[in-house]
Order: structure tokens, then C-alpha cells, then sequence
């Protein structure tokens, strides 16, 4: 890992929202990571875990009213550092678009359905550039062709609707970039493309991040997109992060039961004929409050009493030669260790036993 | 465009058709047939059957249905029993007061409801958004015409406020080019006329503008509340862009574009309303006509009405949706 | 294979017994904590989950109290009514020509009419009428509407090409219809039957017919190009079955709540029918709409004639359409939030 200050640190971020008659609810729950310049990082975890909820609340987009951001998020900006979190909604708007930037999830409801593509561009020009006139018409074009849409001028007078989803979706790549911001959030951006565009998309990223030294948050459930683009994960589960390291290790050794799940339920090509996949049982909804405990519990396999004994710490991985952890991190009081698969149903009962006695006394 | 609006045009025949079978229907189940609506309740039945066989009714249902055809076609809805003239000349006489009146109720209704409910969706939950949405419920359930009543007793009668009847005060002296009072007013450069025409259009024109004033600012207020949580404004606003361009390009931009389309269904239940308010203030067009149609069964008036305003929603609906199909690029598409 | 693996099970059991309370255990706290998270998890269904934001919400509750009030004064009319509504008892006391009327007192609670009859009780008992022409109206729009409209929706989901030509021509009768307000269309079919407080009730439903007719459409064919349909029919279920007990049930939510609305309208309509003189011409009848057009001859003179019968239509209309809009925004998945 790097030295230097992280591009954005961001540090314990919760948010919470606030329904009227029905509580609260905590979609974000202490979330910690850091992005640093021409390195991409991924948010993995299944819907409702809280990564796009996350990205919103960097971005300042979540609405004012009813939600609770706690926390905070370093941004190294030009004029000195800031706290995204507490920043004026004014100097925000100056913020987004030119220094950060998000490309969306559905670029078909993402983009304005009668406002012509050029439009869409030329505005940020406008707005952060303060570009005018026929420049500002041939920076667009400039950059959707740089985002490979072909006939770029032709494309500017276009609707939202006359392009292709791929088409599309580079339309909001290029609104992205426009300002060449040093921090890119990306959400879901192929999850609504075919396979074949999702890869030309994905490395359309890959080339922005490595040209233009930008950091990039890739927020995803699909694992084989964090593989292919992320240098650093962290999965998240109801909010928080169960584990975090960089791609080798993660891949290779993942510890929390969670983690191993997800990729127990990728179809590998490697895996013998008839192996069957072993998905993670039940839903994200099937969790509990973290102060109770392990909120993936419910669902884990190898959960023990001792799992909803209160939240559990996020802790370093052991490595079985001592070394150095390499920044891998998990949140998880009865790890997969591999190594030692095989004791664990010894060690197992014991500890199970040893809690019910508590319990009944 | 062209093709689309011929396209529009075609699909309406068979609607003013199936119109015009049930108004022939209507016209021959009425009470004693259509002789009776056209002869005094006294007469013989030797004038009965002259009159029936004058007007061809031992003719085939068919052949005269063909012939009732004719005649609408040819522009003949009959003869008012009221005053004995050509129900479609009455109309035309009568046409430029409603429509004037009915513009007015228009204009009250989308200048103040498009900013009533623009505002009430962007404050939800505040004072201002529940006076507004109570307010337009409150103006849906009152009777158009005890609504009328009120504004004449209070702010005519009462206040002395505006004038509490007609189109204009009598004894005004006007040059008459087109039969609008207002826009020969303005033509002539007669202010006194523009004003006192306006004035005697401002309580009927309330009255008739309460329905449409509380459908467009419900309609606004659901509009831009569902807009301002589409992904596209999401994306406005992770522009940057500055809070005027967001609201008004992305966010007004296609919240009106249902409130178009409501306008233009109002249209046909303003003519509606202008027969219970111009009937109050005795102001003379289309409506009042109608009112006393009904009060004295004016068969050939009645029917006239439903074919005029048949239509004319046909047709302003037809309007609607080509400056529906100019304001949203994916309707131009198809 | 007459193996007995319940003769078998009982020393098996004993000897887990430990383990299996451990789970028990485990599984109890799991629930418990699952529990605490509140009453808004799965298992609720749309209407229960629509009610209880219903119960929070203001509109509703005042709706809901306007209606239950209304229902009950009007079904309990005659036992609240101090007076017959067509006794003019006290017709010597007023008289409209020299503008003499009698307000409220003892007596007569809110006056007595221009005929000297007790304004109370022909209230009382107006609302027991006015209830009957709404409930009748909307129940003829409903059902006809509901038919027309269940046959094109059923018909074009289900029904193939031949379907869709059905419910072509079952659309433009709709649109034809739609075509002409429905105060209109009221005042058609009035004037062809001639008054009548029976003509109101059909000429007011018969003008609610498109709507009912439209929504149930709209409804069906939006549920019938959902997955469960497409899964039903991939199944071999009989395309009337499908639409009678998945598509047709599913689609009532919209209509429903329609009937709501529509009672409020059918009252406001009757209203307009009376004014229009196409009402019950007999004017001894105490309904609200045909009070307040009789009334409307002596607003300047004595304007509460026609404020009582006026608010009476007004809040009870108002009752009807809150409870409506706030049904259908608690229904609605868009605005759930």
C-alpha cells in the first residue's frame, strides 16, 4: 500500500435512515476504506448491503431530510483537504462533476429522456468549464468520441432513447470524465448491459483510470467484474465491512464465511464436471442488528454462540507463516481458516457447549 | 408528422360513428319518438303521421339513419324548439362567449395551478403543500354551480365587487369584428370594453376554472414529486449542475408533460361546467343556451351539444397529442 | 420394507437430546433477535401493509371519521329524526314571498325550509338518500364497468389475436364514451328516461362506466405481462382460469379504490342533475342535491337553505375522496416510500 495521504479516507461512515412510524434504519454502519489516485477499489456485497447508499452519501446526493450521515470522508482537494460529509450542499455542487464524479446503475433512466445527449454533455462543460459556444459543441464531441461512440457529432442532437444501452451508457461515461475528475464512482455500471458490452465497458474504465490517474470506486455484486478491474475489495454485509484486502489475497485466501460464500456461488469452468454450486442460504433481508451480534449469522454455516455475542471486531487475518497481513482484514469471530478445515468440527462442538452452559446459569 | 396526423385522424371515425348511432338511437327512443319533441303536446294524430312521413321516420331505420348522417354532415343539427332557428346558427352566435369564458377558466387554472403545485411538491409536507392539496380536493367536491351561487352572492351581490351578470354592462358601446368582446376590444383599442368585459368574465370564469385549477395542480404536484426521484435527476444533480438548470431542464421539463395531456381531457368537462356556471350569470353563450335546452327538453339543442362537444374533444385531444408527440422525442419516435 | 425406523429413532433421540436443545436454543435467540426488528418484515400483505400507512396517516383518519360518521347518520336516520322531513308543520310560520323565514331554535335545530318543514330532519334523512344514490350509481358503474372492462383486459392477455379484436371493439365503445363528460352523459340518458331519482342513479353510474371500465383494463394488462402469468400459462393452467384467479384479483386494487372516489362524484353529479332540473321532481324528497337546487331560489334571502345540504355534499364528498386518494397512495408501490 501506498505511503502517501489516500486520495478520499473515508472513516467510519454510517448512515442512517429515519422513517417516520417505522424507526430507523441502518443502511450504512461504519464503513471504512480508503481510494487512492489510478487505483480502482470495489464495494462487493449483494443488494441492500449498503454500496450504493454508500456512494450516495460521498456524493452528497442522499436526500436532506430523514437521513442521518455519520462519520467522515477525507477528500484531498486542489485548495487543501475536506470532509465531503460536512461540506455546504453549494460547495458540493462546485465538487460534483468537476473533482468527482458518478456513472449510474440504468443509463437508459439515468439520462434525460427529452433532452437531446449533446445537451447532457455540453451542461457540465458549461457549468465547470464555463466553455461556451461552438468549443463547447466540439469538446462533446470530442468526448464521446473518446468514450467510443462513433459519429459523435451526429450523436449530440440525438435522444437518450435512439442510443444503444452500450451507447448509453459511454454517453454517462463521457458526462463523467468531461472534467476530468480525480475521483470516479462508479455504480453497477454493466449490470444493465449485455455481457459482451460489459466487458467493453469495464475496460473502457480500466484505460481512464490508467490515462488519466483517476481513483475509481467500483460498486458492484459481481465478482467476476472486481476480479478483472478492482486492485483493492471490501465486502460489505448490512452495512459494514466483513472483509477487506487486495485482490490476490482475497481471491486466493478469503477467510469470513461470507466472502467464501460469494465465491462458492460463481460457476468456475476449472470446477470438476457435476460439482454443484453452493450458494449463501436465505437473503440479505434475514440478518440481525450488528449490536447483537454477527448480522450474517442467520445465514452462516459455521456460526457459534459466541457470534451473537455483541458486534465483532474487525481484526487482522493471521497468516499461518507470521507474516505480514498485506491489509487483509475481516470482521469475524470464527474465520475459515483452510488450513485447518478439517479440525473444525472438533473444535466446533466444545465452544457451542461451553456458551449453553452460560446461558442456562 | 404528416402520416401521424392523418394516422390520429382516421382513428376517429369510428368514434364519431359509434357517437352517431347512439345519438340516432337516443333521438328514436325519445319519449313518443322524435315527433313529439317537435309538435305541441295537443296535436292530432293525423298531424302525427304527416309529420312523420315529412320527416321520412316510416322510412327504414337504416335509410334514415343514412339521412341523419346526411344531415349532420351537411352541417344540419336541426331547429331549436326554443326560438325556431337552426340549433348550429344558434351555436355560432353563442360560440366566441364560451369560448372566451372557457379560455379564461383555463388560464386561471394553469397560471395558478402548474406554480401551486410545482411549489406544493417541492415543500411535501409542509404547510403550504397541505393547503394546496386540500384546497384542490375542497375545489373537486364542491358543486360547480353552489360554487357559482357564492362567488355571485358574495362578491357580486355582496361586495359589489364585479358585475353579476352578462358579457358586458349594458349600454356600452363596442365595435363588433369578430364576436369576441375581448379581442375586439384590444383590435378597436376600446380599453373600457377590454375592462368591462374582463370583469364580467372574472366570477364565471373562477367558478369554471375550480375542477381544471385543482386537477392541474394535483396533476403538477404528483408529476414533479415522481420526476425529482427519477435516476436522470439523480444524474443532474451528480453534475453539478447549479439547482435552476436541474429543476427546470431536468426536472419541470418532463414533469409537464402529463399535465399536457390533462389539459386537454379537461376540455370536454369544461363545456360541462360552462353549462352549470353560465346558466348562474346569466352570461350569454353556449351554456346558458343548453341550460334552458334542458329545462325545456330541447331535443335537436340537446343533441347538437353532445355532437359539438364530441367533437371538439376529439379534436383538441388530436391537438394534445401532437404537441405531446413535439414536447417528448420518444413519442415522435414511433 | 417393513425396516422400523421408528422403533429405532427413540434411543437416537435420547442420546442427541443435548445437541438438539443446544439448537433450539440457538434457533430461539436467532428468532428473538430476528423479531425486534419491527412489524414492517415479510409476510404482511399489500393491503395490510397499505392499511397500516393508512393509520398514520392524517388524510386517511379524517376521511375515514367523515364516512363512518355519514354511514352511520345515515343508516340510522329515522332514529335520529325528530320530525317527518315532509311535514310542513310549521307552514305558517315562514314566508318566502316577503323573505320571512325561521332559523335555528329549540325546536328546529337548523330552521325550518321555505316550506316550514324542519331542516334537521330533512338533513338527517337526506343523508340516508343521498347515500342510496351514491351506493346505487357507483355500484352500476362498477359493474358494468368492471364487466366491460374485466372482458377487453381478460380478452387481450389472454385471448391471442382473436382476443385483441374484442377488446378493440369493446375500447372504442369506451372511448366513445369517454369522449363526452360524464355530467354529460348523465344528462343524456336522464333526458331520455325522463326525471326521475332512479334516472339520476343510472345516469350518474352508466356516466362512471369508462373509468371503471379503463382502470380494470389497464390493471389486467399490466398484470397480465407479469412473470407469474407467463408461468402460469407455461404450466398448462386454462386461460380463463388464469385470468379468474390470478390476474382478475391481483387487478381489483385500482378499481376499488376508484369506487371510493366515485362516491364522492355520484354525489356531486346528482347535484348538478338536480340543479339541471333532470332530479327527482318531486321536491318533498329530501336528497341533499335536490334540496339545494330547490334552495338555490332563496340563497340572497336565507342562504343557509342551501349552505346546509351544500356542506353537507361537500364534506361528505370530501370524506369519500380522502379516504380514496389516501387508499390509493398507500397502494401505490411508487410512492411507498
Amino acid at each position: 500500500m501506498s505511503s502517501s495521504t489516500p486520495l478520499l479516507a473515508v472513516d467510519e461512515l454510517s448512515v442512517v435512515f429515519h422513517r417516520r412510524g417505522s424507526g430507523e434504519t441502518r443502511a450504512v454502519d461504519g464503513v471504512s476504506f480508503s481510494l487512492e489516485e489510478g487505483r480502482v477499489t470495489g464495494l462487493v456485497g449483494e443488494s441492500g448491503c449498503g454500496k450504493s447508499v454508500t456512494s450516495l452519501a460521498l456524493m452528497g446526493l442522499l436526500p436532506d431530510r430523514g437521513v442521518k450521515v455519520g462519520g467522515s470522508a477525507v477528500m484531498q482537494l486542489p485548495d487543501g483537504e475536506a470532509d465531503l460529509l460536512r461540506l455546504s450542499q453549494r460547495r458540493l455542487r462546485d465538487l460534483r462533476g468537476s473533482q468527482m464524479a458518478m456513472i449510474f446503475q440504468d443509463p437508459l433512466s439515468s439520462l434525460n429522456p427529452v433532452v437531446p445527449i449533446g445537451m447532457q454533455v455540453t451542461e457540465i462543460l458549461k457549468r465547470h468549464r464555463g466553455m461556451r459556444g461552438v468549443a463547447v459543441r466540439k469538446e462533446a464531441a470530442d468526448l464521446l468520441y473518446r468514450v467510443g461512440i462513433p459519429d459523435p457529432t451526429r450523436r449530440l442532437d440525438e435522444y437518450p432513447h435512439q442510443l444503444s444501452g452500450g451507447m448509453r451508457q459511454r454517453a454517462l461515461i463521457a458526462m463523467a470524465v468531461a472534467c476530468k475528475p480525480r475521483l470516479m464512482i462508479a455504480d453497477e455500471p454493466t449490470t444493465a448491459l449485455d455481457v459482451t458490452i460489459q466487458a467493453q465497458i469495464l475496460e473502457l474504465l480500466k484505460d481512464l483510470v490508467t490515462e488519466e490517474g483517476t481513483a475509481l470506486l467500483m460498486i458492484t455484486h459481481d465478482l467476476g467484474v472486481v476480479a478483472g478491474l478492482c486492485d483493492d475489495i471490501n465486502v460489505l454485509y448490512a452495512g459494514r465491512a466483513v472483509e477487506t484486502a487486495p485482490r490476490e489475497p482475497l481471491f486466493a485466501d478469503p477467510t469470513h464465511p461470507y466472502t467464501v460464500g460469494l465465491l462458492g456461488s460463481i460457476p468456475r469452468l476449472d470446477a470438476p464436471r457435476g460439482e454443484s454450486l453452493t450458494p449463501v442460504r436465505g437473503s440479505a433481508n434475514d440478518n440481525i442488528a450488528w449490536v447483537d451480534g454477527c448480522a450474517f449469522a442467520p445465514r452462516c454455516d459455521h456460526y457459534t454462540m459466541e457470534c451473537l455475542q455483541g458486534p465483532p471486531p474487525l481484526v487482522s487475518v493471521e497468516k499461518g507463516d507470521g507474516g505480514d497481513d498485506g491489509g487483509h482484514v475481516h470482521r469475524c469471530v470464527n474465520p475459515i481458516d483452510h488450513a485447518a478445515v478439517a479440525d473444525r468440527a472438533v473444535l466446533d462442538s466444545p465452544t457451542v457447549a461451553d456458551e449453553d452452559e452460560e446461558e442456562r446459569g | 408528422m404528416l402520416r401521424f396526423i392523418v394516422r390520429r385522424l382516421l382513428q376517429l371515425i369510428p368514434t364519431l360513428g359509434g357517437l352517431s348511432i347512439l345519438l340516432f338511437v337516443w333521438l328514436q327512443r325519445l319519449p313518443g319518438g322524435p315527433e313529439y319533441a317537435l309538435l305541441p303536446d295537443d296535436a292530432t294524430p293525423e298531424q302525427r303521421a304527416m309529420l312523420r312521413r315529412s320527416l321520412g321516420l316510416d322510412e327504414p331505420l337504416m335509410v334514415q339513419y343514412l339521412a341523419f348522417l346526411r344531415r349532420i354532415a351537411q352541417g344540419d343539427l336541426g331547429t331549436s324548439l326554443q326560438t325556431s332557428r337552426p340549433v348550429l346558427d344558434e351555436f355560432f352566435l353563442r360560440f366566441p362567449a364560451t369560448f372566451e369564458l372557457g379560455v379564461t377558466a383555463i388560464l386561471i387554472a394553469v397560471i395558478i395551478g402548474l406554480p401551486l403545485g410545482y411549489l406544493a411538491a417541492r415543500r411535501r409536507g409542509t404547510i403550504l403543500d397541505f393547503a394546496a392539496v386540500g384546497g384542490s380536493l375542497l375545489g373537486i367536491c364542491t358543486p360547480v354551480f353552489f360554487l357559482a351561487f357564492i362567488l355571485k352572492v358574495v362578491f357580486a351581490e355582496g361586495m359589489g365587487w364585479f358585475p353579476s351578470a352578462f358579457r358586458l354592462s349594458p349600454g356600452l358601446t363596442r365595435t363588433d369584428i369578430t364576436g369576441f368582446v375581448v379581442l375586439d376590444g384590444v383590435m378597436t383599442r376600446e380599453w373600457d370594453v377590454v375592462w368591462d368585459a374582463l370583469a364580467h368574465l372574472a366570477l364565471p370564469g373562477l367558478a369554471l376554472a375550480s375542477i381544471p385549477l385543482a386537477v392541474i395542480t394535483r396533476m403538477t404536484r404528483a408529476s414533479v414529486l415522481e420526476v425529482m426521484e427519477e435516476d436522470y435527476v439523480r444524474t443532474a444533480n451528480a453534475k453539478g449542475l447549479h439547482r435552476t438548470t436541474v429543476r427546470t431542464r431536468h426536472v419541470l421539463r418532463n414533469a409537464l408533460l402529463p399535465v399536457v395531456t390533462a389539459v386537454g381531457l379537461l376540455t370536454g368537462s369544461l363545456f360541462a361546467g360552462a353549462v352549470l356556471t353560465e346558466s348562474v350569470f346569466a352570461f350569454p353563450g353556449i351554456g346558458s343556451f343548453v341550460y334552458i335546452a334542458t329545462q325545456e327538453r330541447d331535443y335537436p339543442v340537446l343533441t347538437g351539444f353532445i355532437l359539438l362537444i364530441a367533437t371538439m374533444y376529439v379534436f383538441i385531444n388530436l391537438l394534445v397529442d401532437i404537441s405531446y408527440s413535439l414536447l417528448d422525442p420518444r413519442v415522435r419516435a414511433q | 420394507m417393513p425396516t422400523t425406523p421408528s422403533s429405532q429413532s427413540p434411543s437416537e433421540t435420547e442420546e442427541k437430546t443435548p445437541l438438539h436443545k443446544r439448537k433450539a436454543a440457538k434457533v430461539d435467540r436467532l428468532a428473538e433477535l430476528m423479531g425486534d426488528r419491527g412489524d414492517d418484515g415479510h409476510g404482511a400483505g399489500v393491503w395490510r401493509e397499505a392499511f397500516g400507512r393508512m393509520r398514520r396517516s392524517p388524510m386517511a383518519i379524517s376521511g375515514a371519521i367523515i364516512v363512518v360518521m355519514f354511514l352511520l347518520v345515515a343508516l340510522f336516520s329515522p332514529l335520529i329524526a325528530p320530525y317527518s322531513p315532509t311535514s310542513q308543520a310549521w307552514g305558517s310560520e315562514v314566508f318566502p314571498n316577503r323573505n320571512e323565514f325561521v332559523g335555528p331554535r329549540a325546536e328546529n335545530w337548523l330552521g325550518l325550509d321555505h316550506l316550514g318543514r324542519d331542516m334537521f330532519s330533512r338533513m338527517v334523512i337526506g343523508a340516508r338518500q343521498t347515500l342510496m344514490v351514491g351506493v346505487v350509481a357507483t355500484f352500476v358503474g362498477f359493474l358494468f364497468g368492471a364487466l366491460l372492462g374485466g372482458v377487453a383486459g381478460g380478452c387481450t392477455v389472454l385471448g391471442g389475436r382473436w382476443g385483441r379484436q374484442v377488446d378493440n371493439v369493446i375500447m372504442r365503445v369506451i372511448d366513445m364514451m369517454l369522449a363526452l363528460p360524464s355530467l354529460l352523459l348523465a344528462v343524456t340518458v336522464a333526458a331520455l328516461v325522463g326525471p326521475s331519482l332512479t334516472t339520476v342513479m343510472l345516469a350518474v353510474g352508466i356516466a362512471q362506466i369508462p373509468i371503471f371500465a379503463r382502470l380494470l383494463r389497464g390493471a389486467m394488462i399490466s398484470q397480465g405481462n407479469r412473470e407469474y402469468v407467463l408461468a402460469a400459462q407455461a404450466m398448462g393452467v386454462r386461460s380463463h382460469k388464469i385470468a379468474l384467479t390470478h390476474i382478475l384479483p391481483n387487478s381489483m386494487g385500482p378499481v376499488l379504490v376508484q369506487s371510493t372516489l366515485t362516491l364522492a362524484t355520484a354525489i356531486i353529479d346528482a347535484a348538478a342533475l338536480s340543479y339541471l332540473g333532470l332530479g327527482n321532481p318531486d321536491a318533498n324528497f329530501p336528497e341533499w342535491g335536490t334540496m339545494l337546487s330547490e334552495a338555490q331560489r332563496f340563497l340572497s334571502s336565507a342562504p343557509a337553505l342551501a349552505v346546509y345540504p351544500a356542506l353537507g355534499i361537500i364534506i361528505t364528498a370530501l370524506g369519500f375522496t380522502l379516504l380514496g386518494e389516501s387508499l390509493r397512495e398507500a397502494l401505490d408501490p411508487k410512492l411507498r416510500k
